[in-house]
């Protein structure tokens, strides 16, 4: 999914680094309202987790292959502005990997960092909404929702493909072709995303950050929790 | 402190997890083109792409320059950036969380954080 260098023109890649450079600070003012010691190194492994499954693709295709965005899965382990964060921490170091184009950083960074961030953990809340308040609802909703956010990210290359595409193609082709991938893609995803999950929640609850309505308090402390301690 | 502990040991697992992931199972991982690449193929884009500017990196296409065998190369290339990762999240969080703490209206004051 890493949009190499040359697939769009240099106008819409500086224009998509630009948004892409504002949103990283509206992620580090949001993400700062939480993050606290103990979260720094989760969201560190968090974004060096992802960093590992990407490199595991897996066949989805006759001679294609896909892998983790990850996205999703960080914003529901990290929370959605953070989670965005890891994976732009990711192809920071993908670009010295030759992955994912130079002057095409700031268009992968919103395709594959905040539309799977912001888009998936949005999918992720609304299927909790209308599921039963169960942690394996919690693995379903997280595997749907990853799913879900790889087909986003393919639509917005697809827009940002007709702004600035160095070839003229039609765009429904480049649309109806990258949509069918990507579903297939999405399956994947989902599978790793509702995995991790579901072993993150199995071994330690209180650090998933989309399920944390569903952590039993500790017992260790005698001192009672006031109330929305946890903002 | 039992908690900071156990959540110290999390992330050591976690990482312990990603080596593993790089090291024995990226070798043999999928090598056809993924689905933006097969799409780009399929439909007449795929020749313009350019040259990527650090193709010249020690790590360019997740290989360790100087090493031979192809999926220990891999592995090694995938270790290198599992560390660069953490690093630079643990830089960039802990900036985030730097830049909370000079906040001059204190969030909430915690108990448990001493």
């Amino acid at each position: 999914m890493h949009i190499p260098d040359g697939f769009i023109n240099a106008g819409t890649s500086a224009g998509a680094a630009l948004i892409a450079a504002g949103g990283v600070t509206v992620a580090v003012k949001k993400t700062s309202q939480y993050m606290d010691d103990k979260q720094v190194p989760l969201a560190g492994l968090t974004a060096a987790f992802v960093f590992a499954v990407q490199m595991l693709n897996f066949p989805v295709a006759a001679g294609t292959s896909g892998h983790l965005l990850g996205g999703a899965l960080a914003a529901i382990l990290v929370g959605p502005w953070a989670g965005a964060l890891c994976v732009t921490v990711v192809l920071i170091v993908q670009a010295f990997f030759a992955d994912g184009g130079v002057t095409a950083l700031g268009l992968n960074i919103l395709d594959m960092g905040f539309v799977t961030a912001l888009g998936g953990y949005a999918l992720f809340t609304g299927l909790r909404k209308v599921l039963p308040r169960k942690r394996s609802y919690v693995v379903i909703s997280s595997g749907i929702a990853a799913g879900l956010s790889v087909v986003l990210s393919a639509l917005v290359f697809v827009i940002q493909f007709n702004f600035g595409g160095n070839v003229d193609i039609a765009p429904g082709s480049v649309l109806t072709a990258m949509l069918g991938v990507h579903a297939l893609v999405g399956i994947g995803e989902g599978l790793i995303t509702a995995a991790t999950v579901g072993l993150v929640l199995s071994v330690r609850p209180d650090l998933v950050f989309g399920a944390k309505d569903l952590a039993v308090p500790l017992e260790l402390s005698p001192r009672i929790e006031t109330a929305g301690s946890v903002s | 402190m039992k908690n900071a502990s156990s959540t110290r040991l999390f992330v050591i697992a976690g990482l312990l997890l990603a080596f593993v992931l790089v090291l024995l199972v990226s070798p043999f991982a999928n090598p056809n083109p993924d689905g933006l690449n097969r799409v780009a193929m399929d439909k007449g884009f795929a020749e313009t792409e350019t040259e990527h500017g650090l193709e010249d990196s020690p790590l360019a296409d997740y290989a360790v320059s100087g090493v031979e065998n192809e999926g220990i190369s891999k592995g090694l290339s995938g270790v290198a950036g599992v560390v660069a990762t953490f690093a630079l999240g643990l830089g960039l969080f802990g900036f985030v969380k730097r830049r909370r703490e000079s906040d001059p209206v204190p969030v909430q004051s915690r108990g448990d954080r001493a």
